[in-house]
């Protein structure tokens, strides 16, 4: 076996100093599977070395939240029995480089982090971000992530009912693929982690263990070439077929109470997964490497205990517990192996043809992986612009909302979820291409609704700001379906974090998202980080994806945005400042992509939600959708565009210009529709609350906008908004 | 009423066919692929699905399993069996209903509504049903119906293809076709008609609050006709 040194321990991602400590620890020197161990738990995304020290600071509590972030995914209590179990995890470097099995296998990986706990799948969500439209790579890119999301989720008859899609230039080397799963549990039901109890047997069970996914994130050395006679692709393959195997059994072994903990094999699959559950239960835990199903002959400890095979699981079950589970497994034509059991040695010991291979104790992997306190750096916040009269002179309304409704980030996506099943299971109320996607609770009246939501447009002008913005937008998103928000997970995808500007971003972002998400009462219950998301010294854009979760506690309830009736009134909740500055406007109608983005007013934002849930809740709104990209005009010609309906817009009553009016993103505001004979009742509670609101005018038959001076054809809009995806696909 | 859903590994709309099947009246019962024999019953459904992971052929692998020997004996001697997009997949791998299913057209997966033609109303499917286009809802990768010349002049000659894919007002053509199947060819009986394979998912239309209720006529209209 080879002899590890230093040069080798760098080869694996670890610095100099950290492999210092790592023979210090030892009292030795690691052999090549220890080292590989070592390097697996202390890289970044396992260990969360730059990022942990604050993500403390999030807010993670509330009084329906059941499991914070720590476990496999959050779970949050949506009344009765039921319980809602839901993550969003980062595949973003898999995805680039292959984006088929990148993006299938960053799906298989989030649902089995969420039927780990128990829970039946219910949605899929993802947040998908690709570089610029003309960048050669871009198209084939987003083909790839769309069949792989699709081919997975579909496979396994899971809807995908909403997401995220942009385009920006600093993802033309770095691609975002996040993918976000719910599912349904009883609360009584929950499974975790965390291992109990001595002498317990460790089980196997899934896919076979391969020489896929070796490398992991980390490292691809010329050192290994001589032992690894082939080199596999550091891409994991997806077998959705298995996983829906898996998920089948692990649910019916999860009927009785055999299973103690249960841990899914995913990054570093199993040496994270056997140290996490030790870890948690302050327990040893011993393995028998030659019992693990190999798909390949010759496997030796360091790739078995490296491999991330998909599709696998560790459980460890009540004594005695096995055959009845060996029984399960067998019918759903699973592997299954007892390969080891729960010690109080406190230290993982692994063995592999009679002889110990492995003998490290698990705090040095665990507690005393490597925490930094990395330098960073605060952004300022941007000067504003001064727009002035002449900037808009050659521009005319209609051509800028056409314009901005086929920009490539506000464009309709049904390219993309019409190559996704978002109906099977029979639930799926309210479809992609909403403010969020609603699914019923099944056999009973409840839904939940979900969103996800990012923008790096803001987070980079401001990272505090924006990420106060985000959740603010998650917030908005579920209230505009009539749903309660409860809880959110977040997915931060940065660059460099040993880049103080990068690392700046991170932390402020998180503090942006931490101040909004505790005025909101709108916690945090699970995530992600993704650094390094930077090619050739060239990082992203700060781009955390927040995924939104609300209950409807009767779906009868719930709210679309398609305008409904002729006559009704139109109203804009919220106040209109007439901020340009990195709107969607000033950047691509006004080239200009400077100053700082909308300003959060925390107290506006959650008076405003909060008073229209009031209005939802007494029965007082036909549609509504909320003010975001593009601004006011925008949002009202989705609305007429979905319900085929036309509007009369009064004349402006603002001091305001015009441009600033229709275009602007100031936040905190929705588009609601209402009846001639609620308006009374709508306005009295609007007063009573203090919101601000501007009539905009009434809802008619004719397929127009009709502005004080120029009407729009609302079948001319629509092909706008309809017709870039497809076109740029087909070319 | 008795109905049975046979779950196949990789089936995954099993679910939602026994709560259609039980909202509108049957009483259902699921059966696991590695049982021999289907208690009595008066309909067999294929669901829909990925049986066996189709990574061969859509639909061959459940065509040789063991519970097929089961349905085909039963289809044989005059029982309904309705396969949905998987199970009309399995129903041409197992030979009881001529032609394959082919890679759509555009070699995408589509999940819409569609609208479907009745073009044959002299079964225990469609009778007395009193509409002639349905609005349903696909969802597949491989629905591009194909199948030999004679075999599609023999269907055209018994009345054999039971619903085609049309625009809502009941126009076959290019258009209305989502995924390249020969003449929107959207479902098909075998000759004695107790067979329907077809790829629209009737199953999930069957509340307003979903895509549509065109599922419940066709469920409802079923079991009348069983009566």
């Amino acid at each position: 076996m080879t002899t590890v040194n230093e040069k080798i321990a760098i080869d694996h991602g670890l610095k100099k100093e950290e492999f210092k400590k790592i023979c210090e620890l030892l009292n030795r020197t690691p052999n090549l599977t220890e080292l590989g161990i070592f390097s697996a738990m202390w890289n970044e995304h396992c260990s969360y070395k730059s990022s942990r020290k604050h993500l403390k600071n999030l807010h993670t509590k509330g009084k329906r939240v059941i499991q914070g972030p720590g476990e496999n995914a959050g779970v949050i209590d949506v009344d009765d029995e039921d319980a809602i179990v839901f993550k969003i995890e980062s595949h973003n470097h898999p995805s680039f480089i292959e984006p088929y099995q990148g993006a299938a296998t960053g799906v298989g990986g989030i649902m089995r982090d969420v039927f780990t706990m128990g829970a039946r799948p219910i949605a899929n969500l993802n947040s998908i971000h690709f570089g610029s439209p003309q960048h050669k790579k871009t198209k084939n890119l987003l083909r790839g992530v769309v069949k792989g999301i699709g081919g997975y989720g579909n496979c396994i008859g899971v809807p995908t009912i909403g997401g995220q899609t942009s385009f920006d230039e600093s993802y033309n080397g770095n691609i975002l693929v996040n993918a976000m799963t719910l599912g349904l549990v009883n609360k009584k039901k929950i499974f975790y982690s965390k291992a109990a109890g001595l002498g317990k047997p460790v089980i196997y069970v899934g896919s076979k263990t391969g020489r896929d996914g070796i490398h992991g994130a980390s490292m691809a050395s010329a050192v290994f070439d001589d032992q690894i006679e082939e080199k596999k692709p550091t891409v994991q393959v997806g077998d959705p077929f298995t996983e829906k195997l898996l998920l089948e059994a692990c649910l019916e072994l999860m009927a009785d109470d055999s299973i103690i903990s249960i841990q899914d094999m995913g990054a570093a699959g199993l040496t994270s997964s056997s140290i996490e559950m030790a870890s948690k239960g302050k327990l040893g835990i011993e393995l028998n490497l030659s019992k693990v199903p190999c798909r390949e002959n010759g496997m030796t400890p360091y790739e078995i205990m490296l491999s991330e095979s998909q599709e696998r699981m560790l459980i460890v079950l009540e004594n005695g517990k096995e055959d009845n589970a060996k029984k399960i497994f067998d019918k759903w034509d699973l592997d299954f192996a007892v390969i080891g059991k729960t010690t109080n040695s406190k230290k993982i010991e692994i063995y592999f043809d009679n002889e110990k291979v492995v003998d490290i104790p698990i705090d040095f992997l665990a507690e005393n992986a490597p925490m930094y306190d990395r330098k960073w750096k605060k952004t300022k916040l941007p000067q504003k612009i001064k727009f002035k009269k002449d900037n808009f002179k050659s521009l005319k309304i209609s051509d800028c909302l056409k314009k901005l409704l086929a920009n490539p980030n506000i464009c309709e996506k049904k390219w993309i979820w019409n190559q996704y099943d978002h109906t099977v299971m029979g639930d799926t109320i309210q479809k992609p291409g909403g403010d969020a996607g609603v699914v019923r609770i099944h056999g009973t009246e409840k839904a939940v609704a979900a969103s996800v939501d990012s923008s790096a447009v803001y987070c980079f002008a401001h990272p505090l700001t924006g990420g106060k913005q985000i959740v603010c937008e998650s917030w908005r998103n579920i209230i505009s379906v009539g749903a309660e928000p409860i809880a959110i997970t977040n997915c931060l995808n940065f660059g460099n974090p040993e880049k103080d500007k990068n690392m700046g971003e991170f932390v402020e972002c998180v503090q942006g998202i931490s101040e909004a998400s505790k005025y909101l009462n709108f916690p945090v219950v699970s995530g992600n980080v993704s650094f390094y998301n930077e090619t050739k010294d060239k990082g992203i854009k700060p781009t955390p994806s927040i995924g939104g979760v609300g209950l409807l506690k009767n779906y009868k309830n719930m709210i679309t945005m398609e305008l409904k009736n002729e006559g009704s009134i139109i109203l804009v909740i919220g106040k209109t400042e007439g901020h340009l500055d990195q709107s969607i406007f000033a950047r691509n109608i006004l080239n200009e992509k400077k100053g700082p983005p909308p300003e959060i007013n925390l107290f506006n934002e959650k008076n405003n939600g909060t008073t229209l849930m009031k209005l939802i809740d007494k029965k007082l709104i036909l549609s509504c959708h909320d003010v975001s990209l593009g601004g006011i005009l925008t949002t009202i010609s989705k609305m007429c565009i979905k319900g085929k309906k036309g509007v009369k817009l009064n004349k402006l009553k603002t001091l305001i210009g015009k441009y600033e009016y229709f275009f602007s993103e100031d936040q905190g505001r929705f588009v609601i529709e209402v009846s001639k004979t609620n308006f009374k009742d709508v306005e009295n509670v609007l007063k009573e609350s203090s919101v601000h609101f501007d009539e905009l005018g009434v809802v008619l038959k004719d397929n127009f906008i009709f502005l004080s001076d120029d009407k729009i054809s609302i079948d001319e809009l629509a092909k706008h908004n309809k017709n870039w995806l497809m076109e740029y696909m087909v070319q | 009423m008795k109905s049975s859903v046979i779950i196949f590994p990789g089936s995954n709309c099993d679910r939602d066919m026994d709560v259609a099947l039980k909202k509108f009246g049957f009483e259902n019962q699921m059966i696991w692929h590695n049982d021999a024999k289907i208690p009595k019953c008066d309909l067999i459904v294929l669901p829909g699905g990925f049986s066996y992971g189709d990574y061969l052929r859509c639909g061959s692998i459940a065509g040789k399993s063991k519970i097929i020997k089961s349905v085909i004996e039963f289809a044989k001697k005059g029982g309904l069996v309705l396969g949905i997009c998987n199970g009309f997949q399995i129903l041409t791998e197992t030979g009881l209903l001529p032609g394959v299913l082919q890679q759509n057209k555009n070699i995408e997966f589509i999940c819409k509504n569609v609208f479907v033609k009745i073009n044959d109303k002299n079964n225990k499917y469609f009778k007395n049903i009193d509409k002639d286009i349905l609005e349903l809802h696909i969802a597949h990768n491989e629905g591009n119906y194909f199948c030999s010349k004679d075999e599609l002049k023999m269907m055209n000659d018994n009345n054999l293809i039971a619903v085609s894919y049309c625009n809502n007002n009941g126009e076959i053509n290019e258009r209305s076709n989502p995924n390249g199947a020969i003449k929107n060819i959207a479902g098909i009986f075998n000759k004695e008609k107790n067979i329907l394979g077809m790829m629209p998912h009737p199953e999930r239309m069957i509340d307003k609050y979903l895509s549509g209720e065109d599922g419940s006529i066709f469920f409802k209209n079923l079991l009348n006709n069983l009566k």
